[in-house]
């Protein structure tokens, strides 16, 4: 079999299987490997030996940037440094308030939920920092690679989330690096709900970054410019009241059902390098619900309605 | 080089043509980028294409399915497809002037995109932007450059 790193490089045809066998067999062997990757189980094994061999490419493609980013902050001027100080400072000094502020609230919601005997325990049980490594996913769909996996106690579809938002959800896991697929990606869609007036809906990405689209709300739904996006607790992954987008225009035109609304993410892969992956308190009842069964339980058996004598007979 | 054991060179280039494909760019360079990987893929298929060959293609896929493809084995099996064709009018190819040889690799990028864009629909992952298809026109356009480069790493016939 003269397939990869014969001597001579002449004749071509006459020696070994013919190209047009080797590359059925290569066809076959793609095509079992697809169909595995949509339905089989063993596969997961293999994508996540792969994913390790990949990682050694990742972090070369990632070292220059770091490496660079690693020189400028060390070069930072000691002036620079502390004004970010400072501003870190001040910056502190408002959330401690705002956090003396939630702990009074989150007393108060727990005596009015009349369960004052067991203080809730805290939503996020552990949040871990990971880093955004710059290595190109598919320019096409919003996806970024970060530098903890499995290795690191990260799990299939994780909650990631950076300062202000909702980032999305880990869809591919290897052992030191993982996946992420944001909430812009083509593919994502996230149960929310607006914050007003707890309007729930999906919101799916559009592809661009920056932008959500909600397809599914009415054309007389309560919804303007402005009002904030939630995570709704539905679907299994996200809690409860996370913040998620800002809504940025509706279009509603009178011949249509839907109206055409359109959302801006608060978080963005462009500002931040650093993301957050989030684990929950299961027993919380923020913590995201598992999905409902997709078969609904098979209804009671109909009763005939009760007869109703005619009265004209 | 030597042409006694290109096989090392050829994978190198690979490598390096990897690399050059998961190197983070803004935006509009990332989608205006040429498939370097699928280029040099096709440019030893065309050269050397027992050395080459349709191992070289599979593997190279695979390695773009597990760095950027939704399913595994999608690029494998467009990539061999690729490298197929230009193993077997490897030598139709080698005969004609470089602007030709262009309109080859444009037309092998194009099947590849295409088969890409099928098994993205068929598996359920549609991405149907006109964009997707940007990466085949550079590519062509790029050939001549790369013909220029890789050709000095091994000794012409």
């Amino acid at each position: 079999m003269a397939v990869f790193g014969t001597e001579v490089d002449r004749p071509l045809y006459g020696r070994g299987p013919s190209p047009g066998l080797r590359f059925t067999v290569y066809a076959v062997l793609s095509v079992v490997l697809m169909y595995y990757d949509q339905h089989g189980h063993w596969e997961q094994r293999l994508r996540y030996a792969l994913e390790a061999a990949a990682y050694p490419v990742q972090v070369a493609v990632n070292s220059p940037s770091a490496g660079w980013r690693a020189l400028t902050e060390s070069f930072q001027s000691r002036a620079m440094l502390r004004a970010e100080n400072e501003r870190l400072r001040t910056h502190e000094r408002e959330l401690e308030l705002e956090l003396m502020r939630e702990a009074a609230l989150e007393q108060e919601n727990a005596e009015l939920r009349q369960l004052r005997a067991s203080l809730l325990p805290a939503l996020i049980k552990h949040a871990q920092l990971a880093e955004i490594i710059s290595v190109e996913t598919d320019p096409l769909r919003q996806r970024v690679v970060i530098n903890k996996g499995a290795r690191d106690g990260v799990s299939l579809n994780q909650a990631v989330v950076d300062g202000s938002g909702v980032l999305g959800q880990v869809a591919r896991l290897g052992p030191w690096s993982a996946e992420v697929i944001l909430v812009t990606d083509p593919e994502h869609a996230i149960p929310v709900e607006i914050n007003r007036n707890r309007l729930r809906s999906i919101a799916v990405g559009s592809g661009n970054s920056g932008e959500l689209l909600l397809p599914y709300l009415a054309i007389n739904s309560d919804v303007k410019s402005g009002d904030l996006l939630v995570s709704s607790g539905l679907g299994g992954v996200y809690p409860a009241g996370l913040p998620v987008a800002r809504i940025s225009g509706v279009r509603r035109e009178s011949n249509q059902l839907l109206a055409q609304v359109r959302a801006q993410p608060l978080a963005t892969v462009e500002r931040d390098r650093e993301v957050i992956l989030l684990e929950f308190e299961p027993t919380h009842p923020d913590a995201p619900a598992p999905n409902p069964p997709i078969a609904p339980a098979p209804a009671p058996p109909v009763k005939p309605p009760p007869k109703i004598p005619d009265n004209d007979e | 080089m030597s042409d006694r054991n290109p096989v090392l060179t050829i994978f190198l280039t690979a490598i390096m043509a990897l690399v050059l494909t998961v190197l983070p760019l803004p935006i509009w360079f990332a989608i205006a980028r040429p498939n370097f990987l699928v280029i040099t893929v096709l440019y030893w298929s065309i050269m050397l294409p027992r050395s080459g060959g349709l191992l070289l293609g599979f593997a190279s896929g695979l390695a773009l399915d597990v760095l950027q493809g939704p399913v595994l084995g999608e690029h494998a099996l467009a990539l061999a497809f690729a490298t197929y064709l230009a193993i077997r009018l490897h030598l139709l190819v080698r005969a004609k002037p470089l602007f030709e040889q262009s309109l080859f690799v444009f037309a092998a990028l194009m099947v590849y995109e295409f088969l890409l864009w099928v098994i993205d629909g068929w598996s359920g992952h549609p991405l149907s932007t006109p964009t997707r298809w940007v990466h085949t026109l550079t590519g062509g356009l790029i050939w001549p450059l790369v013909v220029g480069v890789l050709g000095r790493f091994h000794s012409t016939r």
